[in-house]
């Protein structure tokens, strides 16, 4: 029997939600790791019960976990994270030069093919690959070569929180760092490009057409059709038919185009779906309403999905990667929210439900789709 | 044997009771224990004291005989009761609430 399993990342714990293939009755089983704040789990694609977990604390910083079964039982792996080389300089929040300066680990991307190996993206940012179950992790270090110097923290960190890979072309990469841009690999991590001509930031950069600063906030991608990307922009909905050479934005009838995560549909790869938020300082959604918008035609044109979604007095947020899909035949969209919620539909977002509501803030949601 | 207490949020993550016991070789100082304590326990590394530099974290203190020894030199003696074993030396979160 085929079915779901949700790894839910919150600010205090982790928890692992369990469904079969019609997702109705939900097994909560946590908080694991109680306490800690799990940025971020994630599972191998080859090997569903391999998972990976962010594992962190203010007093104890960074601390990483492997579970072999399913999220069962879980091991501490390697958490030394180490700038390859001498680890140079970028932009300060007061014009100076500041050492990059390791502090957590925000994303997980294992392997498509190999169940040990698995990237993190890190803050302050950049790109570590283990090829070991995370027993050793080495910085891809080319990355900070493309303007490093020029990049600089945003409000929630210089963090890169975004690594897609392309399931055709191992050596291509794609990350997204906030404050700083998109930037792609082609050859394995030994060079990258920056991939951010299209985008505009008028009143965030001096230069709104700059080549790095850009602060992309999510990136996704249809695994048929890997030249396509969507990315979800501090401000604007963008939307790239070659793997992010340029970009357009996409945002259309949107209520407002500032918001955090972007998730395509598992089997229709026009059909992508963002959580508007009502701005930059304000949080929240607009209007006090929880609307998830699905675009069936790759964006401009957007549809407010708000069935069984607070409509009055909701005043939460979804970050950046607290929305996923499943894979089961009537795909399911999940999101959690900053107020405990994970919202599910099973119907590719025209109901909801909260499969659970009263969990610490949600920082991750990631989806097994189990057979 | 060094007696070590950890705060219990180490304690699940190294999997153990609240004091360990440490033989440690040579002179009894926080860099010696502490060197020992991640060599039984790896997975301590890097919750006490940051992986490249060595420091202790911000937010950890560390305790003995009602003393706080957060600031003292890396390798200055722990006073003699820690030594001997008969205290333990203390790994504290810090006070972060408000």
């Amino acid at each position: 029997m085929s079915g779901v399993r949700v790894l839910v990342g919150t600010r205090k714990g982790a928890f692992v939600l369990t469904s079969d293939e019609k997702r109705e009755r939900w097994d909560v089983c946590g908080p694991h790791f109680a306490g800690w704040e799990m940025y971020h789990l994630k599972g191998s694609p080859v090997d569903p019960n391999r998972l990976y977990a962010s594992q962190s604390s203010g007093w104890f910083g960074q601390t990483m976990q492997r579970s072999d079964d399913g999220g069962r039982t879980w091991e501490p792996v390697s958490n030394e994270f180490a700038y390859d080389g001498v680890p140079g300089t970028h932009q300060w929040y007061d014009g100076t030069q500041h050492p990059w300066e390791f502090t957590r680990v925000w994303h997980l991307e294992p392997s498509l093919t190999d169940p040990d190996t698995v990237y993190a993206g890190v803050e302050d940012a950049a790109l570590f690959r283990s090829t070991d179950g995370g027993q050793s992790w080495h910085e891809l270090s080319a990355l900070r070569e493309v303007k490093g110097n020029l990049w600089q923290p945003g409000a929630g960190g210089m963090c890169l929180h975004t690594i897609v890979l392309d399931p055709n072309n191992s050596d291509r990469i794609v990350v997204a760092i906030s404050a700083a841009g998109a930037f792609r690999t082609d050859d394995g991590g030994e060079t990258w490009l920056p991939i951010n001509q299209g985008l505009k930031s008028p009143y965030e950069l001096p230069d709104p057409d700059a080549d790095v600063g850009h602060c992309v906030h999510n990136v996704a991608m249809h695994p048929s059709r890997p030249d396509v990307l969507f990315m979800q922009k501090h401000w604007d909905v963008m939307r790239s038919d070659n793997a992010g050479e340029c970009w357009h934005e996409v945002s259309g009838n949107l209520p407002t185009d500032f918001g955090f995560p972007i998730a395509v549909h598992a089997h229709e790869p026009e059909t992508i779906y963002v959580v508007p938020i009502k701005s930059d300082s304000e949080h929240y959604p607009p209007e006090g309403k929880l609307r998830v918008y699905r675009s069936r035609t790759g964006g401009h044109e957007w549809e407010a999905l708000t069935d069984g979604l607070p409509q009055q007095d909701c005043y939460v947020n979804v970050l950046r990667d607290a929305m996923a899909v499943d894979s089961l035949d009537s795909c399911g969209i999940y999101v959690g929210t900053t107020g405990g919620q994970v919202y599910a539909s099973a119907d590719s977002g025209d109901t909801w439900t909260p499969i659970v509501r009263d969990l610490p803030s949600v920082l991750s949601v990631e989806v097994q789709t189990l057979q | 044997m060094i007696q070590v207490m950890l705060p219990a949020h180490l304690r699940t993550l190294a999997k153990t009771d609240r004091v360990v016991q440490l033989e440690v070789e040579g002179a009894v100082t926080q860099r010696s224990v502490l060197d020992a304590l991640e060599a039984a326990y790896p997975a301590l590394r890097g919750t006490i004291r940051d992986t490249v530099t060595r420091q202790r974290r911000p937010l950890v203190r560390y305790f003995a005989g009602k003393e706080d020894l957060s600031h003292e030199p890396p390798d200055a003696p722990l006073p003699e009761a820690v030594a001997t074993g008969d205290e333990p030396f203390l790994v504290i979160g810090a006070m972060a609430g408000g």
